[in-house]
């Protein structure tokens, strides 16, 4: 319905320092809800009630799953003596893009808009805050920016999401079509009641459906971030000539003067597609003298940061304490297990290894003669993108303003099953479903009312 | 040989054509002080019902509310007149509540008619508009048949289905007005030549049956409510009809065999055959529009309604065609029930013209003529309460105009007749329009028994509700309060006369005292069971008093969201974009929005947000332009 069309009073936000790794990102509110919103993110003093221009330390939650994201210093800039003339909330946290980022889907989640090109500047003109020649460089802004986010914002939408949150749509406008010819309609007795109960069942599916790809904007966050790997091993097992290996394969990326720039870029490797985030390089590269002390706790910590483990083993020597330590620490990480130096003659006893390991976990190698490691490759994109195959769909939300949506619409089909459960009638009910109904139709681009009076007039044979 | 003209009387106001809207416009033009001509072709048909004999229903009926809160007359007119009364939705929640009459046509049109002769300041004359006078694209008058020319400060148009009406049944076709009367074939020439842009529209009637040959004993009988109801806020549940003194309508259904009637004489329908030209309505289909669209049902309703209480002529609600004369006698013989009914009229349908409403502001004057306003039918719309809520609005402001006041516009916020304004003069509409629930964003706002709350305040203000009925709305508005606040400040302690209560509703026992308003947000408990644990209120409690009181705390978390649109969308409302705007000197306007801009001319950036087709950016731009316009000036 019209009122998604209303976005001038809108709450926004958007992150306001320019990308990369400052050293302090700032994450920008502005809009009459703004105290609001940052509050219910905050842990701290209730920001709706500090004194204007005020410099607040707290964290900032999530309020859905209690985590905790970064440690923040909160600015509250009450109206009207701000930058747009509305009250304004600056986030100032650590830097590093997915903190910033983390922070910023928090409040498009909890009812903020992602900003437009330019609006904070823009609403600082429309309350008189800004003089003419500025004015004109927002409008050339909206201007130049228009057609390009509009084609980013189409090249974002995949065909396959699009066409998943229009089937969920066209679910929802089942549904809704059904309430209102119950409304509309009170004496036709063709159609079927749409009763709680069915409202419910409505409800709940649609939630799961909206849930599951939240799940994939995990995923996206994969793809953008990297996938954290550790290679871990017990000493002169081959990690380091493994990690050389894999770290050569992208010689974009790889200095050949290890050591040096190792933290900054070393860390990046892309197999066949794959981002792998390396934790714990350094690590890897000790000297063996070391490791004997920290060997296993520093593996465990590797360990606990990983989303996929590389775990190297001797096949040319039988299992030792270590190694079993190390299996059983990994047993319910998605995991690779090498046996390398397969050039060498096998004293490994294989039973007592395929009792603990999964035979697709299982890979012979040697990193020395550059043998398997194509195998190796390939077993990480495919344990990768055959994953997100597996889980259904290879539908994946990676755009902050879609998974801001997403879960706002959840929010409402909450609404909807609270609603039910109080016992509302059936068309106060039917509000939250069409705003999440709404809400979908934001990130498709589509939210015009007449669908729903089409869907009402082609389905059921209305009239005098 | 042309007919000599002559000079007639000078008028404040002039509305043409006495049907549903411009009875309303009529009157609230008169009642504002305005010395009113309401000339229309036919002193008989003076709101006249030539479709069912019925006002209200789902948001038709919140229409007749807002009406008679604004000082209308449909209201208290089907309170005097009605001969059946049923309330809607009752299993719903309160916002979609709604109230429906069954009227007794002839009582209802002399009933208006009377009202309309006894106030002092209107004239009740028959005659037939052909022309408008108009100069510098002002409206100064109109031109009867007869020669007559009426000055007027502010005219209405409220032409109905007579603007070039052609009535068709099978291969019959005529130029006629509603229900054979004579048509007003000049005036929409002349509006053409003035610049407008006309559309033609269909709407159609089913068969008459003489109801001593109904076998009633084959149909359902739906009778009236006992529980007292009425449209209008002054009636008193005291005049109500005893229920049995009100009368039923009669349940039937077509068949296999009316269906094979209809689909065997397909060819000679006019609806198939490109005869009928106009739109007709998706919510008003022809039965065979019905049996052609939805092939697979076996059966559609049909309601066999009274057209009056001095009558046996029965209106066959549903069967609306315009198929010929001896198929409907076949078709209406194919129905149980039905088998010997005598056809005392055939269903037909009826083409008019009507002015494509993007023609208009949201105050219904034209934007080629000033002080002309038009209403009803003539703007795409169906219904007679539709028609009713613009003839009201355009009397208003009609009146207004010649009194040189403000205009007064209704926001989607603020009535069901101002989400039909917006939507037509915004929207337009390619179908004739028909107000549903699900056109309005907040109809948790917009309910039918809070219409009073919501709007007698303006109409007080603009002087058609008078000081007496505003000191009692006022009153009730501070019983509201009182009682409200009573609730909050009481305190029901877990006794065992209250868990009882609970554990009889299979509700969990009370632990802790609770507050009696939120006692009463529990679905188990309505207001009538919350007074029997708290002491009796001083005064006695009108029942509209609590009807509000427990719809306001029931349901108070909705309403509070609705409320939250609403002011954000007020917000908006209140950037007014300047009437000389020249959207071609506007750089940056995609070229659809820019055309679009340019033909509905929206008045607010809220408005303007709601046309179809523009975009955030083109409302970005267009905010900061009218802006900087602001800054240039200085």
């Amino acid at each position: 319905m019209a009122a998604s069309t209303i976005t001038e009073y809108d709450t926004i936000a958007a992150i306001s320092t320019p990308p990369g790794e400052g050293a302090i990102s700032i994450v920008r509110l502005s809009g009459d809800e703004a105290l609001q919103i940052a509050k219910n993110v905050f842990s701290g003093k209730d920001l709706t009630k500090v004194k204007s221009h005020t410099i607040n330390y707290g964290h900032i939650i999530n309020p859905r799953t209690k985590q905790e994201i970064d440690e923040v210093m909160v600015s509250v800039m009450k109206a009207p003596k701000t930058f747009t003339r509305e009250d304004v909330v600056e986030i100032n946290c650590h830097g590093g893009i997915v903190a910033t980022n983390e922070i910023l889907q928090l409040l498009l989640s909890n009812g903020a808009r992602l900003a437009e090109p330019g609006e904070f500047t823009k609403r600082a003109f429309l309350h008189g805050r800004i003089d003419l020649s500025q004015a004109e460089a927002v409008m050339d802004l909206i201007r130049a920016k228009t057609d390009k986010s509009m084609k980013v914002a189409l090249n974002q939408l995949d065909g396959n999401l699009s066409h998943l949150i229009r089937n969920l749509r066209q679910d929802i406008l089942d549904v809704l079509a059904q309430v209102e010819v119950n409304i509309d309609y009170p004496e036709y007795d063709d159609v079927e009641e749409m009763t709680t109960k069915l409202l419910k069942e409505k409800a709940q599916d649609t939630k799961k459906r909206i849930k599951q790809l939240l799940q994939t904007a995990k995923q996206g966050k994969v793809l953008r971030e990297g996938l954290a790997t550790a290679i871990i091993g017990k000493p002169n097992v081959g990690k380091s000539s493994l990690l050389n290996h894999l770290l050569h394969e992208d010689k974009a990326i790889v200095t050949d003067v290890a050591g040096t720039t190792r933290d900054v870029i070393e860390e990046y490797v892309n197999v066949r597609g794959v981002p792998l985030k390396l934790v714990d390089t350094a690590g890897i590269r000790e000297t063996s003298d070391k490791v004997e002390k920290i060997g296993v706790e520093r593996s465990k910590k590797a360990i606990e940061q990983a989303d996929l483990v590389m775990l190297v083993l001797n096949q040319s020597e039988p299992l030792t304490a270590e190694d079993q330590q190390l299996i059983k620490l990994t047993e319910n990480k998605k995991r690779i297990v090498l046996l390398n130096k397969v050039d060498l003659p096998s004293k490994i006893d294989f039973t007592q290894l395929t009792e603990k390991i999964g035979k697709d976990e299982l890979l012979s190698v040697s990193v020395l003669k550059n043998e398997g490691i194509d195998k190796l490759e390939e077993k990480i994109a495919k344990l990768f993108f055959g994953g997100i195959e597996n889980s259904q769909t290879t539908i994946m939300v990676t755009n902050a303003r879609h998974i801001g949506l997403l879960n706002q619409a959840k929010d409402s089909l909450d609404a909807v099953l609270s609603g039910i459960e109080a016992n509302m009638p059936v068309d106060l009910i039917q509000i939250d479903m069409t705003n999440c109904w709404d809400l979908l139709g934001e990130i498709t681009g589509d939210s015009y009312q007449d669908e729903l009076l089409t869907q009402l007039f082609s389905q059921f044979c209305l009239g005098k | 040989m042309d007919v000599k003209q002559y000079a007639g009387k000078d008028y404040d106001v002039i509305v043409v054509g006495a049907g549903h809207a411009g009875c309303e416009a009529a009157l609230a033009a008169a009642r504002m002080g305005n010395e009113t001509l309401l000339v229309t072709i036919n002193l008989e048909m003076v709101a006249f019902m030539p479709c069912n004999p019925s006002i209200g229903g789902p948001a038709k009926g919140i229409v007749v509310r807002e009406l008679d809160a604004l000082g209308g007359e449909m209201g208290r007119n089907i309170d005097k007149t009605y001969v059946q009364m049923r309330m809607l939705n009752t299993g719903k929640g309160p916002a979609v509540r709604a109230l429906r009459a069954q009227a007794d046509k002839r009582a209802y049109s002399i009933e208006m008619k009377h009202t309309l002769e006894k106030e002092p300041n209107l004239t009740l004359r028959q005659g037939i508009v052909d022309d408008l006078i108009v100069e510098d694209g002002v409206v100064k008058g109109v031109i009867t048949n007869t020669g007559a020319r009426y000055g007027a400060k502010s005219v209405v148009l409220t032409t109905g289905t007579a603007a070039r009406g052609k009535i068709i049944i099978g291969e019959l076709m005529y130029s006629s007005g509603p229900n054979n009367t004579q048509p007003s074939m000049k005036l929409s020439g002349n509006l053409e030549k003035l610049g407008f842009e006309l559309k033609r529209f269909k709407t159609g009637t089913p068969p008459r049956v003489d109801g001593n040959t109904i076998e009633y004993n084959a149909t359902e009988e739906q009778p009236g409510d006992k529980e007292p109801n009425h449209f209008s806020f002054e009636t008193s549940d005291d005049d109500y009809l005893d229920a049995k003194d009100q009368l039923s309508c009669w349940l039937t259904y077509t068949n296999e065999k009316t269906h094979e009637l209809i689909r065997a004489n397909l060819d000679r329908a006019p609806m198939f055959s490109g005869v009928i030209e106009g739109v007709g309505p998706r919510y008003c289909p022809s039965i065979e529009d019905k049996i052609v669209r939805f092939a697979d049902k076996p059966r559609h309703q049909l309601f066999i309604e009274p057209e009056g209480r001095n009558t046996d002529e029965f209106y066959v609600q549903g069967l609306s065609t315009s198929m010929p004369e001896e198929i409907q006698q076949q078709m209406v013989h194919s129905i149980k029930g039905l088998e010997h009914a005598e056809m005392m009229r055939p269903g037909y349908a009826i083409e008019y013209d009507i002015v494509s409403p993007y023609q208009l502001r949201p105050t219904l004057e034209t934007k080629l003529v000033s002080g002309l306003y038009t209403a009803g039918q003539t703007n795409g719309t169906s219904g007679y309460e539709e028609a009713a809520g613009q003839g009201m609005l355009a009397g208003i402001n009609a009146g207004r105009h010649a009194l040189g006041k403000e205009e007064v516009v209704l926001k989607r916020s603020d009535a069901y007749i101002g989400v039909m304004v917006d939507d037509l003069v915004t929207k337009g509409t390619n179908e004739p329009y028909r107000l549903l629930t699900s056109r309005a964003e907040y109809r948790l706002i917009l309910r039918h028994d809070n219409a009073d709350m919501r709007l007698t305040e303006l109409g007080h203000e603009i002087g058609l509700i008078s000081d007496e009925r505003y000191t009692k709305f006022e009153a009730k508005k501070a019983a509201i309060e009182a009682e409200k606040k009573r609730l909050e400040s009481y305190r029901i302690k877990p006794n065992d006369q209250v868990n009882e209560f609970l554990a009889e509703k299979g509700a969990a026992p009370l632990k802790d005292g609770v507050l009696a308003s939120d006692f009463l947000r529990r679905p188990e408990v309505t207001y009538a069971k919350l007074t029997r644990f708290i002491p009796e209120a001083t005064e006695k409690i009108d029942n509209r008093v609590i009807e509000q009181v427990e719809i306001q705390i029931k349901y108070e978390g909705y309403i509070k969201k609705a409320n939250q649109k609403v002011e954000k969308l007020k917000k908006m409302e209140a950037k007014k974009i300047p009437d000389r705007i020249d959207y071609s000197a506007i750089e940056g306007i995609a070229t659809e929005a820019r055309q679009k801009f340019e033909k509905i001319r929206p008045e607010t950036l809220a408005q303007a947000s709601r046309i179809s087709g523009v975009n955030p950016a083109d409302i970005s731009i267009l905010a900061i332009y009218i802006e900087q316009g602001k800054i240039a000036k200085i």
